[in-house]
């Protein structure tokens, strides 16, 4: 059933970049710990004569983000005026690019589904500025008000759009999340701002109207919201409806997405040149432009340095503080660390919700956890132990606890099979049916027993040498 | 003195820290141009109440040279009108004939001038907004190049054609405001390094030539006008200048590319007047949003400016804009393209400033092609982006008569040294 419903999917992403100042004042761009409105001036505010000025470090970082991303780079771009009304915007225009933009194609590579190398082709990249924030607030009973805070105003914001050559949400995600390390690489944005992503998304089926989906505001949010689309629109049509065209929001909260209302949607932006501002030749920008190592390059680097297998190197560059971070402690063991960082660490980072960047500090003590697994003073097992001891300090009481120090305060340290050989016999003992079932030949059987010991070791036994010593007891 | 003219819509005493050349002369302002502290109207009602929180780049470049702001000046709402009657305050009234129109938009800088109210003035000049009332009150304006002297802070009607410019009653004076008011500033983008050097300003028009655009003395243009005119041109002969006869093939499409643009960028620019954030008129916050701006906008805007929105939003809306805008562009560039060639081969295109003398009141605003029509001389000088002067030349009709004289690009000097010899033989 589902292979007559071939999935085609577009992007439109949305990045703050990180300049100190704003797209066309000298208002400071870092304003969100602050009071609203008080990142003003009269060009953000768009008071009457107040007119823009280019912040040529933001054009700099697209040229830098095009050139990263294979862009073709015309040798003029021109802005113009996008016209709406809409309570956020001061000016009631949008200063953007319409026709000729700083960049067109270019290509993201992301793996496909069954992990395929794919190409993403891009359609253009270009510059533009944020429009302020709508607060609702109030409630049914005294009545429901709106609050605007323009600190956002003027923010640079770069446009990418893709061709519509993704097919799954799956695929979507990937090439956000590769989208996020190049701009993390090119230091030209920071993620970790809240709402300094933003994505729109195109999604049809295949000889089916395409929808938009206006407005997701996180990773998790647009794969979430193209499967839930999917779903809604394969229901559709197999019970005979059409699919309409149109823009949907998507409801963070409930996963889900809805339409919205046709008076939003049917704007004629009446786009012209921007009479205020010159066209801004850029082709001599460009060629002093250097790129540092982006994220493909230093996966292959990884892999050539330490040895290490694609999965591992992909992960460890898909994000710049890992990448770094996994630099730092590389030298304990290319082969171990990359596994303990890659699968271990971020299976429990995920876990917390903590991010690489608040264990950045604390490298030389993830370390020195290796070093302790690697030189089997602890067995894996109480490495993760002592991992999660450490993480939960770290993340609950910003305490961070030297590895050894956690192994000597609950005992971790791995001891001999031999000290264990009372406990092994007790257990023997009292599972007689688990060693009738090794006799005859039920695989996996000691496990259990295996499982007993290490549970009652506290993770201070060597599996395999407790496996050894069964045998022994058992004459094997 | 009493402000018999309705020239000023608020007035002030507000005297610069600077001691400069203008030290201690009052200077009245166009109410388009923002000043700190100062209620700046656009003569609108939508701006009612509206006080900027920053001088205009000209007004500080004023308060540097020591001069006094002594109060805002009616104009065209928004400077969209060639009378000053489009004004949600009332008409000014030309000194020189209280029942006639000043001319506009710039009429209430025009008629404080000419009514002896102050010395100097400001305006600005999107299609002639300067050179008209100039023209019909019998005073002296500039419109700069566009780019010389900064638009920051001047309330944006039609940005790429207009300049903030001096007023005043000779041209010595005018040259000496526009010293003060040229020159580079980074706020705004389009703005050039020209600065203008009062200094030099000297009479000085022998051995240059003159191109006379036959356009100029064309259809529409009042024979007694036209007569006027032609004899300023023969003083400038007897003064010791060429005369040649030029054409401007494509002025024909002047007007009509001059209010296509205009229009769009006023559709525009204009659409920021929501009543959120400034003016009296406040949105009903128990509306829709949608519904709370449709009311404020009706309230605020007058008949002319609504008429300009609607033809600039029609004009840019999709299926439209390359009908309008883009025609108007070539347009544009084919206009200047004449322009920049006829002054390679003269140094000054002459003519009158505006075809008619100052009509009634209420003439002109009957009919607005009408009034369009009477911006046919003007115009072609903001489209090219050359200075253009209008110096008083005599009378027709009783009334005062413009000669306009245009430049090269960034070639104030020249316009202001020949304008100002033509003033002392007269």
């Amino acid at each position: 059933m589902s292979e007559e419903f071939q999935v085609i999917i577009g992007l439109e992403v949305h990045c703050q970049l990180n300049t100190k100042s704003k797209l066309f004042c000298g208002c400071s761009a870092d304003f969100r710990a602050d009071a609203p409105n008080t990142h003003v001036c009269p060009v953000c505010l768009g008071l009457p004569g107040a007119l823009p000025v280019l912040n040529k470090k933001a054009v700099e970082y697209a040229l830098k983000v095009a050139k990263a991303l294979n862009c073709t780079i015309p040798e003029e771009g021109e802005f113009c005026r996008k016209n709406y009304f809409y309570p956020d915007l001061v000016k009631a225009y949008q200063i953007t690019m319409g026709d000729d933009p700083l960049a067109i194609g270019g290509y993201i590579e992301i793996e496909d589904d069954a992990g395929n190398p794919k190409v993403v082709n891009l359609t253009r990249i270009h510059v533009e500025e944020d429009p302020g924030r709508l607060v609702h607030m109030g409630n049914k009973e005294r009545g429901y008000y709106t609050l605007v805070d323009y600190n956002r105003s003027g923010i640079p914001l770069i446009e990418m759009v893709t061709e519509p050559e993704m097919s799954s949400p799956k695929e979507a995600r990937r090439l956000l999340n590769k989208l996020r390390a190049t701009l993390e690489y090119l230091d030209v944005f920071d993620p970790e701002k809240e709402g300094s992503l933003r994505v729109d998304a195109n999604i049809s089926i295949k000889g089916h109207e395409r929808v938009e989906i206006k407005n997701i505001t996180s990773y998790k949010g647009v794969e979430k919201a193209l499967t839930f689309e999917i779903t809604r629109q394969k229901n559709l049509i197999r019970r005979g409806g059409r699919i309409v065209r149109e823009t949907r929001h998507f409801q963070e909260g409930k996963g889900t997405t809805t339409s919205a209302r046709s008076k939003e949607t049917a704007n004629d932006y009446r786009y012209f040149p921007e009479p205020d501002l010159p066209v801004i030749r850029v082709a001599d920008w460009v060629k002093d432009i250097e790129l540092p190592e982006l994220p493909d390059a230093r996966r292959d680097r990884f892999m050539s340095q330490y040895g290490i297998a694609v999965n591992h190197a992909r992960t460890l560059t898909g994000d710049l503080k890992l990448a770094e971070f996994y630099e730092a402690i590389a030298e304990v063991g290319a082969a171990l660390a990359a596994s303990w960082t890659a699968d271990i660490l971020m299976g429990e980072l995920n876990y917390r919700d903590m991010h690489v960047s608040e264990v950045a500090g604390h490298a030389d003590q993830f370390a020195e956890l290796i070093t302790l697994v690697r030189d089997k003073k602890i067995t894996d097992k109480a490495g993760v132990e002592v991992l999660r001891v450490w993480l939960d300090a770290l993340h609950n009481e910003a305490k961070s606890e030297a590895p050894s120090a956690i192994v000597e305060r609950l005992g971790l340290a791995r001891e001999s099979g031999e000290s264990f050989r009372g406990i092994v016999e007790a257990i023997l003992e009292k599972n007689p049916q688990a060693i009738e079932d090794h006799k005859a030949g039920k695989k996996g059987a000691l496990n259990f027993i295996v499982g007993q010991v290490m549970k009652e070791t506290k993770g201070k036994s060597d599996p395999r040498e407790i496996h050894a010593m069964i045998s022994e007891i058992l004459g094997e | 003195m009493a402000d018999i003219y309705n020239a000023f819509l608020s007035e002030a005493e507000i005297a610069g820290e600077g001691d400069g050349i203008l030290k201690g002369v009052r200077v009245a302002v166009k109410d388009n141009i923002s000043t700190k502290d100062i209620e700046t109207t656009c003569a609108s009602k939508i701006l009612k109440g509206y006080i900027p929180p920053y001088d205009a780049h000209a007004v500080t470049l004023l308060k540097q040279a020591g001069a006094v702001i002594a109060g805002k000046t009616n104009m065209d709402e928004f400077g969209m009108g060639s009378t000053t009657e489009n004004s949600a305050f009332g008409a000014a009234l030309n000194p020189r004939d209280t029942t006639r129109v000043t001319g506009g938009s710039s009429g209430g800088s025009a008629a404080a001038v000419a009514g002896g109210l102050v010395p100097l003035a400001l305006g600005s000049d999107t299609g002639g907004s300067i050179r008209c009332p100039a023209a019909w009150c019998g005073i002296v304006g500039l419109k700069p190049s566009y780019g010389r002297v900064s638009r920051f802070g001047l309330i944006a009607y039609a940005n790429s054609f207009e300049q903030i410019g001096p007023m005043a009653n000779n041209v010595t004076d005018t040259a000496k405001l526009f010293s003060v008011i040229a020159g580079h500033d980074v706020r705004d983008s389009t703005s050039v390094n020209k600065p203008y050097d009062f200094a030099g300003l000297k009479a000085d028009i022998a051995g240059k030539t003159i191109g006379i655009p036959k356009e100029y003395f064309g259809e529409g243009v009042d024979e007694a006008v036209s007569e006027t005119v032609k004899n300023a041109i023969a003083k400038l002969e007897e003064l010791g200048a060429k005369t040649v006869e030029v054409s401007l093939p494509s002025m024909k499409y002047a007007l009509a590319a001059y209010y296509v643009t205009c229009t769009c960028e006023a559709s525009s620019n204009l659409d920021r007047f929501d009543g959120v954030r400034y003016g009296e008129i406040a949105p009903d916050t128990n509306m829709p949003w949608h519904d709370a701006y449709t009311k404020v906008r009706t309230a605020g805007f007058g008949d002319e400016v609504r008429r300009r929105i609607i033809l600039g939003t029609f004009a840019l809306s999709a299926g439209y804009y390359g009908k309008y805008y883009v025609k108007a562009r070539h347009a544009r560039q084919q206009i200047a393209k004449d322009f920049a060639k006829a002054l390679t081969q003269c140094d000054l295109l002459a003519g009158p400033t505006m075809p008619n003398v100052a009509p009634k009141l209420g003439e002109l605003t009957k009919d607005p092609l009408q009034m369009y029509q009477a911006d046919i001389l003007t115009v072609p000088a903001n489209i090219a982006g050359i200075p253009a002067i209008s110096v008083p030349c005599g009378t027709a009709h009783n009334m005062p008569v413009g000669l306009q004289i245009m430049g090269r690009m960034y070639d104030e000097e020249t316009v202001l040294n020949a304008a100002l010899a033509y003033e002392e033989a007269c």
